[in-house]
């Protein structure tokens, strides 16, 4: 669209920190000429709760809930990684049956993401029953996680050498009646809302990225393989055992509008709760026997070393630079946030499109703020 | 797809001055190179068609002070990975804990750019020739660096109590009366 026959008078307008569309407390400072957005600068650091120092002052287990805190919506992703690098630090290795349970958390967490995210984009665009079905189907998954480990969000579930509960009898059943259930409401997304001629409108035109752009700007995850690059950490890196499961890498197409759109992104994020649907199938039918907290050690005190250590979570790739001084207390834990990385991108694809372009945009990166300020 | 070694041999071969260590017993192999020219090494790095760094996983700051057998020191981290070859390296600076400061390489990697800005906000780390360098996370008007060990958190923020308040527990056990033991007497 020719956007320049629009210009008009310039202004400052301020979105946010705190508005329904930008998934938590964020602050864009939009200067706009018109309907037209000029320049977009955005001021983060509302969420701080200063993760990193807490790190430094508390023992290695005893980071974990802080974990799970940064990034609400994919708890149980989020302890994993932790858990993985100081696993990698102090050199241990977990049973089958842990590996499994891991998985088959991380893969419903996924899928409870991804309908957030996916949801929550339709209600930003302005379709609201979507939103509705998502919520739905995501209150079944935090039924089953309540049930695991009595919590809903906040699970403190991957340990470091185990985790904390093993499933409760008759878990498994309930798990494969929701795949069942859950599987068709994916077809009913598509109908409802994917192919949808103004939720195409709305989305399949706007804030392209380039795969220049994005691994220059470290873009990960399901915003990565939207442009186009088939790149996931379970496939290149894999963790848990990850490399025995048969799953399938969606990217974007490009079938609507330029590769690398908001709609590609969102598209790439419905595909992935089919894989993870296939992933949590195999994780049941494999569920190996033993004790879920066979390793865990009495104390977690891993030499002096350190180690970078990421894992794929449903917003992309999260890193946890830990240093450790050979104390119980870990030196110091830096993390990577995916969404850190793609929020940096922002002023770069927003530039010069309209306004509400902004919400689509952002809906579409699927930004955490808790991850982001840490 | 090369190993570190052949990474690290490459690097001290390109520039013999700057490379100050290596090691590769760790589990993740690192080099420390000269502060002042990691701008270039990097530019080298990313672009040399054999080596194709052409992402910056990570880039952190790090505080050894206090730390047991180490100098006294500031270190920027950079966590470097090629897609494109899957090879990974780790890069160390080494700083003054006074006046740091280094070449930026947002002109490498875009990214740099926010990491960067973090590592100033959080350590005082000055990146020199950085577009933008702000506080990130910590408002504009915050005094002093918080990830740094030797830091003092400020009793009042802009005439806000900025320290956290004490818990009950611990007044209850300096015998503060809270008027919520229902078997007090009287």
């Amino acid at each position: 669209m020719q956007v320049e026959a629009y210009a008009g008078e310039e202004m400052v307008l301020n979105m946010g920190p705190q508005h329904p569309s930008t998934h938590g407390v964020l602050r864009l400072e939009l200067e706009t000429d018109g309907e037209v957005v000029r320049n977009v600068i955005p001021h983060i650091g509302y969420l701080h709760r200063c993760f990193e120092k807490h790190a430094e002052h508390i023992d290695y287990p005893g980071v974990i809930p802080f974990c799970d805190r940064m990034d609400y919506i994919a708890s149980m992703n989020n302890s994993l990684g932790y858990a993985l690098a100081v696993e990698k630090l102090m050199d241990l290795e977990v049973n089958e049956r842990v590996k499994t349970l891991r998985v088959l958390m991380a893969e419903l967490n996924r899928i409870a993401s991804h309908l957030l995210s996916v949801g929550t984009y339709a209600m930003d665009i302005g379709s609201f029953t979507p939103f509705l079905h998502c919520f739905r189907e995501r209150e079944k998954v935090l039924d089953l996680f309540e049930w695991l480990c009595g919590a809903r969000l906040l699970y403190n579930y991957n340990w470091v050498g185990g985790v904390s509960h093993d499933i409760p009898e008759g878990f498994e059943a309930k798990t494969r009646e929701f795949l069942a259930q859950f599987e068709p409401v994916i077809a009913e997304l598509d109908k409802l809302l994917s192919y949808n001629k103004i939720f195409l409108e709305r989305t399949a035109d706007v804030g392209i990225i380039s795969e220049e752009q994005a691994l220059s700007h470290n873009v990960t995850g399901p915003n990565l393989r939207g442009s186009g690059i088939a790149w996931d950490l379970r496939k290149e890196e894999p963790y848990c055992g990850y490399e025995t499961y048969e799953f399938e890498v969606p990217v974007g197409l490009g079938e609507h509008g330029p590769l690398g759109s908001c709609w590609d992104r969102y598209y790439v994020r419905v595909r992935e709760m089919e894989q993870s649907l296939g992933l949590i199938r195999q994780a049941l039918d494999r569920l190996p026997e033993g004790d879920v907290h066979e390793h865990i050690p009495r104390r977690v005190r891993p030499a002096k070393s350190e180690v970078y250590d990421r894992t794929e979570t449903p917003r992309g790739e999260l890193g946890y630079y830990i240093v450790s001084g050979g104390g119980l207390i870990p030196f110091r834990v830096k993390v990577k946030s995916p969404c850190f990385t793609v929020l940096s991108l922002l002023p770069a694809i927003a530039k010069g499109g309209m306004v509400a372009d902004i919400i689509a945009i952002i809906g579409s990166i699927d930004i955490v703020m808790g991850e982001i300020d840490r | 797809m090369k190993q570190a070694s052949e990474i690290i041999q490459t690097l001290q071969d390109q520039f013999p001055d700057q490379i100050i260590k290596s090691s590769q017993e760790c589990l993740q192999p690192f080099v420390v190179v000269a502060s002042d020219a990691v701008a270039e090494i990097c530019a080298f790095l990313k672009n040399d068609r054999d080596l194709a760094f052409d992402t910056l996983m990570c880039l952190s700051g790090v505080d050894y002070k206090n730390a047991k057998n180490e100098p006294e020191r500031l270190e920027v981290v950079y966590h470097l990975f090629s897609m494109h070859h899957r090879h990974k390296i780790v890069l160390k600076a080494e700083l003054p804990r006074e006046d740091p400061a280094l070449p930026t390489v947002e002109t490498v990697w875009d990214i740099a750019n926010w990491h960067e800005r973090e590592a100033y906000d959080m350590y005082g780390i000055h990146f020199d020739g950085h577009s933008d360098l702000r506080r990130i996370l910590c408002p504009d008007d915050w005094v002093d660096f918080p990830l740094r060990k030797d830091y003092v958190q400020p009793e009042t923020y802009r005439g806000m109590p900025a320290a956290a308040a004490k818990q009950f527990a611990e007044r209850a056990q300096e015998g503060e009366d809270l008027g919520t033991d229902p078997f007090r007497a009287g």
